[in-house]
């Protein structure tokens, strides 16, 4: 059975349909990717599967259990962590309290420690600056903590929402060199990218979504491939 | 001016008092971006509880009995009121148009007014309030009241736990984050409904401290009171920088010796004679409001606007 399992999904701000009944499974182990232009719904998706937003139907199932109804801040113990897009560091507390509150919910606090160790061993910026307010990080800083903010809950499934946005290349290619490290490590990922071609290299499974449909789905390898995925999404002619 | 210690000493206690109830103002701006104008309310249904439980307790009963007792039901009664408050107006209203909460809050506030003044005994006039007694300390340089002495006390133990539960705590810690990005504070597992219940609590709280100070003060209380000192503290917490805890204090500290200075010289001014007096002090508290919107609108320790986005 897949970790996750979204079925015929729906959700609308108002009157407007944002996603319009969309169907994909994230199996444990591997990396899926919805890809596609602004406003096709990515973000939409993801904020739904951890509960900030209500969906207007379907049925979202996680681990065996329903997710339709449960609140955002018991998502998150269920294994299901979020990193939002635009990263969304607490500006105002420093790098290590950021850490903390991502384990907010753990109650091991030696391991707790350990998990921090850890993260500045990833990133080592973050560790000498840990009690540097969080907001005088530069931003792919920031989407570092993010990352590592998400990875303090120990998830099942990590999503992440668009990681590269607005960072330099030399920085994107950092943090999608540690997405890949984390992919080898084990750790199941959802990943909402418009940098398509990094994220279908990494992909097992990916997903092409179109003002708030799925219309087209397949491995990474087949969709780097498609010819209308790499007219729109890859910049070819 | 000989008498400026005295008088400084005057404004910080008429300060801190401005400032406990500011912190109410802000801790719950800082969350929900609500101006909770029934916070006054909350202050004056504390002062009425500090007084239920000196009525409750026999004649002659000593202050020092008498005093844990009015500020423990001071503070339940507030804390109840905010709590239900938060609970059936406010939180039904919350992710609406953000000018029904503040239409409601206006709304509630008449609404506790009038409940008080219809239900409290005798309540239609002033009810009076104990009084401390007992001579005044005369520190040499400074002759301190009995009142004075219980806000000089009560305003920095209660900063102090405040100052501590935010920065120290998992719970505090929970509080800030929530205050800066409510919705990544629901990603981490806070669960934020619980967090703007005890924002509402924690400045009903303090709100009912104050209230007491200002009983020993002025000897009474009245279903009117929290107008007048909400208005005040919230020119506090505006002043010291909204949504900045202890910009709520020093806000009030800046506002209360403001206050009592301008009170106690600007009729010395030749010229100015007829502005001197008690009757002016509210319009010196609005003018320095007024100033300091002009001048450094975000307030004394107001983050810049641009931090919040």
């Amino acid at each position: 059975m897949a970790l996750l399992e979204v079925e015929d999904l729906r959700v609308a701000y108002g009157k407007i349909e944002a996603v319009k009944g969309i169907s994909f499974t994230v199996d444990a182990g591997e990396v899926v990717t919805l890809i596609g232009t602004n406003g096709a719904g990515k973000t939409t998706t993801l904020r739904t599967l951890s509960g900030l937003l209500k969906p207007v139907t379907g049925k979202i199932t996680f681990g065996g259990e329903v997710l339709n109804g449960v609140g955002a801040h018991k998502i998150v113990s269920m294994g299901l962590a979020h990193s939002p897009e635009g990263r969304r560091i607490f500006p105002r507390l420093s790098i290590e309290e950021n850490l903390q509150l991502g384990a907010f919910l753990r109650k091991d606090a030696d391991a707790v420690a350990k998990d921090i160790d850890n993260a500045y061993e990833r990133f080592p910026i973050l560790g000498e600056r840990r009690r540097q307010a969080a907001g005088t990080l530069s931003g792919g800083e920031q989407q570092m903590l993010a990352m590592a903010r998400a990875l303090m809950s120990r998830p099942k499934l990590l999503m992440l929402d668009e990681p590269s946005m607005g960072l330099s290349p030399i920085m994107m290619q950092k943090i999608m060199s540690t997405i890949s490290e984390l992919k080898e490590q084990g750790t199941t990922i959802l990943l909402v990218e418009q940098n398509a071609q990094a994220a279908l290299s990494l992909a097992d499974h990916g997903h092409v979504m179109e003002t708030g449909n799925i219309t087209l789905s397949g491995t990474g390898e087949e969709l780097m491939h498609d010819e209308s995925v790499r007219k729109a999404y890859l910049g070819e002619d | 001016m000989q008498d400026l210690p005295d008088q400084l000493a005057n404004g910080l206690a008429l300060g801190a008092l401005y400032g406990l109830i500011a912190i109410g103002y802000t801790m719950v701006y800082g969350i929900v971006q609500l101006i909770n104008f029934a916070h006054g309310e909350i202050f004056m249904i504390g002062g009425f509880g500090a007084l239920t439980a000196y009525l409750w307790l026999p004649d002659g009963t000593g202050l020092a009995v008498a005093l844990p007792l009015m500020i423990l039901l001071a503070v339940v009664c507030a804390v109840l009121v905010a709590i239900g408050a938060e609970r059936f107006a406010y939180r039904p209203l919350r992710g609406g148009p953000r000018l029904s909460p503040l239409i409601t809050a206006i709304g509630l506030s008449l609404a506790l007014q009038q409940a008080v003044w219809a239900f409290y005994p005798d309540a239609k006039k002033a009810r009076p309030f104990p009084q401390l007694g007992g001579s005044d300390f005369d520190l040499g340089f400074v002759t301190l009241s009995r009142e004075d002495l219980f806000i000089f006390v009560s305003a920095p133990v209660c900063m102090l736990a405040l100052g501590l539960f935010v920065a120290k705590t998992r719970t505090g810690r929970a509080m800030q984050a929530t205050s800066q990005d409510p919705d990544t504070a629901k990603l981490m597992g806070v669960n934020t409904d619980r967090i703007i219940v005890m924002a509402f609590a924690i400045g009903a709280a303090f709100a009912a401290v104050a209230a007491i100070a200002q009983g020993f003060k002025t000897g009474e209380v009245n279903f009117r009171m929290g107008f007048i000192a909400g208005l005040k503290a919230f020119t506090a917490a505006v002043l010291g920088g909204i949504g900045n805890i202890y910009g709520a204090m020093v806000g009030g500290l800046v506002l209360g010796v403001a206050e009592a200075l301008a009170t106690a010289y600007i009729g010395d001014i030749p010229g100015l004679e007829q502005f001197g007096g008690g009757s002016w002090k509210d319009v010196w508290a609005f003018i320095l409001l007024i100033l300091v919107l002009l001048v450094r609108p975000q307030g004394i320790l107001g983050e810049r606007l641009a931090d919040r986005a």
